[in-house]
């Protein structure tokens, strides 16, 4: 008997029993491809997480001034607290000592109120800074042109500001181009920044920026700096570009031994940490649902291809009673139960991608393609096993056995 | 009729197409242990028309069953056209029957949802023929038991007698040493009855080894040999005068 034979015998089988063919694939159709969107919506969700941490900036450091902790000690030692300056700032574009630092960026606060005609508003943040703030704090402009290098030089009275600033001065009227008076200071509006959503208490689109030179010129006098921004080159560098600056700034102050350092550093990777490990248990989660319903799945496919072959015990009788050596009959049951697998896995891969295009509860899903190679490896090693075992039994019995059987 | 068997038939060998030699087949173990066949010894030339007749109980199913390669005894010997096949394991008696014997059932045993062609051609894939040769031995069996008209239907779509000659088609077409029924007429009305053991008497008239179990005395008396058990045990084993002068 030659193997086309057997797999014409094969599809003569699954096409007479057209319904329970249908069945079984829509079967294994459905674990595959649930478990691949499920993983995707798990993994979507995780790389959503992953996309507004970096959004936050989660390389960058923030230096303040002061010791860390509050209480005495910080209050002994507030004598003695050096202010941060643009000479710290500078210092700590030393490539050499800083490697893993890609760029620093001063911040000068004040707080002001800006007004144009009648409409006025107060930023929650007014800062003075230089062009490596907006890459820092990722902070980028949806219209008109950011401020430069040589504004920053020369002192130019530009100004960025945030969607609220822009609404709350010019309502919907273009702000580009147009005027407006901060602490008594006019301003040309060259930018308008994308918008960032509120965090936490603060609006992020409640925002002033303005060159740090013509802050220091026209507002605040020479103060000292509230913060410096540092970059890290990765986010995976930040606690060595950490190491770094402390290291430079212990140096500038004078802080050695047991002395209190008068300044505190801000990591962001801490809250990564955070983050991370919450996505991580959320897509634990997903994969344990996953996992059951692959396993509910395969439990479906092997009680199919069990209830298939025990109903067609007495056909494989007859079929060795007129000579069907074992071997054709396992052959004709294992390509059936294979042809029924593969089918089933295939639609399943293709109802996962196709699935996987539409946004689930909020999440876009991203496919794992480790999901798709294990539901569909799964699915078929479980519909080969269950179909071919029960097969491989009833092919053994004696055919009077097999022909008791009703 | 006998020209159009000889087409399908092969050379008919001269040594017994059955050979039992004490045949024991126990169910259980110790005392509990019965037993359906106790020591049958039975030889059937080619050629010959037998029934085996007996109450239910008697041994014949089993006997049945044993000559027909279906079920293995428990202790003895048996030749199916001088070959011993009683230590023969499940794959090589599969063999033997696809190339030995043709089987009809009282239950007709078809392949269902599978036409009456596809059913009698199935045998002969089995034992590799060529499709070629497969499909014209199959029509020819079909024609024979007037069923050529009927090739595509479907067991369902035939009456038990009609179904019963697909199963004698199917037999036939694999141009068996051995013709064995067992309980042929048990589902079949009087008509069915009759025409089936006409169609039976054609195939022995043709030089074909036929071997009938039944029940039934009408089916019995077409044989021209009948063989009576008892409790596992051949009681009677003479000619029928009726048949044989």
């Amino acid at each position: 008997m030659s193997a086309f034979e057997i797999l014409r015998f094969a599809f003569r089988g699954l096409f007479i029993n057209r319904l329970r063919t249908f069945l079984t694939v829509l079967g294994i159709t459905i674990g595959v491809a649930s478990v691949i969107i499920l993983l995707a919506v798990g993994n979507g969700s995780s790389k959503a997480i992953q996309a507004s941490l970096d959004r936050l900036g989660t390389n960058s450091l923030q230096v303040r001034s002061g010791g860390q902790g509050f209480g005495f000690r910080a209050r002994a030692s507030a004598n003695t607290v050096k202010p941060l300056t643009i000479l710290d700032t500078v210092a700590l574009t030393d490539k050499t000592q800083a490697p893993d630092i890609k760029q620093v960026a001063p911040i000068a606060s004040t707080n002001g109120t800006c007004v144009v005609g009648a409409n006025t508003t107060t930023p929650s943040t007014f800062y003075g800074t230089w062009p490596a703030y907006y890459e820092a704090s990722n902070t980028s402009i949806q219209k008109g042109s950011y401020f430069t290098n040589d504004d920053v030089t020369q002192a130019r009275r530009v100004a960025l500001i945030g969607q609220t600033t822009a609404t709350a001065l010019f309502g919907t009227a273009n702000p580009i181009g147009q005027t407006m008076k901060c602490s008594g200071i006019q301003f040309t509006v060259i930018g308008l920044t994308t918008v960032k959503g509120s965090s936490g208490f603060q609006d992020g689109d409640s925002l002033v920026l303005i060159p740090i030179t013509t802050m220091e010129n026209t507002i605040t006098g020479n103060q000292p700096l509230n913060d410096i921004l540092v970059e890290a080159t990765k986010s995976t560098t930040t606690t060595a570009a950490q190491t770094e600056l402390t290291a430079i700034l212990d140096a500038r102050h004078g802080i050695t031994g047991r002395k209190t350092a008068d300044f505190s550093v801000f990591n962001q990777a801490s809250l990564l940490t955070t983050a991370s490990t919450s996505s991580q248990t959320f897509t634990t989660l997903l994969g344990m649902v996953a996992a059951i319903s692959l396993l509910v799945g395969g439990i479906g496919i092997t009680n199919i291809m069990l209830v298939t072959v025990i109903e067609r015990t007495r056909e494989i009788g007859i079929r060795k009673a007129i000579g069907a050596p074992k071997g054709a009959i396992l052959s004709q049951f294992l390509i059936e139960a294979t042809i029924l697998s593969l089918l089933g896995g295939i639609l399943g891969v293709v109802v996962g991608f196709i699935g996987s295009h539409f946004t689930i509860a909020g999440t876009k899903p991203v496919i794992v393609p480790a999901s798709v190679f294990l539901a569909f490896g799964v699915s078929i090693l479980i519909g080969v096993f269950f179909g071919g075992y029960p097969a491989s039994r009833a092919a053994s019995l004696r055919p009077i056995e097999a022909l008791r059987y009703e | 009729m006998a020209a159009v068997l000889e087409a399908v038939d092969s050379v008919v060998d001269k040594q017994p197409v059955i050979e039992v030699k004490d045949a024991v087949k126990r169910y259980g173990t110790g005392d509990a242990s019965i037993f359906a066949l106790n020591g049958v010894s039975l030889t059937i030339e080619a050629g010959e028309y037998v029934a085996i007749m007996g109450p239910s109980g008697s041994g014949k199913s089993t006997l049945m069953n044993i000559l027909g390669a279906l079920d293995v005894m428990t202790s003895g010997q048996y030749f199916l056209d001088g070959i011993e096949i009683s230590s023969m394991d499940e794959n090589h008696l599969s063999i033997v029957r696809g190339r030995k014997i043709g089987f009809i059932f009282q239950s007709f045993n078809l392949i269902p949802r599978t036409t009456a062609l596809a059913n009698v051609e199935l045998p002969m894939a089995y034992q590799g023929v060529k499709p070629k040769e497969r499909r014209e031995r199959a029509l020819v069996a079909l024609d024979v038991v007037g069923l050529g008209d009927r090739i595509d239907h479907e067991p369902t779509e035939l009456s038990g007698g009609q179904q019963q000659r697909v199963a004698v088609a199917r037999a036939l077409a694999t141009r068996p040493a051995l013709l064995l029924a067992d309980e042929p007429t048990g589902a079949l009305d009087s008509k069915s009855t009759a025409d089936l053991l006409d169609l039976f008497d054609q195939i022995n008239a043709a030089g074909r080894t036929v071997v009938v179990i039944t029940h039934e005395d009408e089916v019995a008396h077409r044989a021209k040999r009948i063989v009576r058990m008892r409790d596992g045990k051949i009681i009677s084993d003479e000619l029928n005068k009726e048949r044989v002068a």
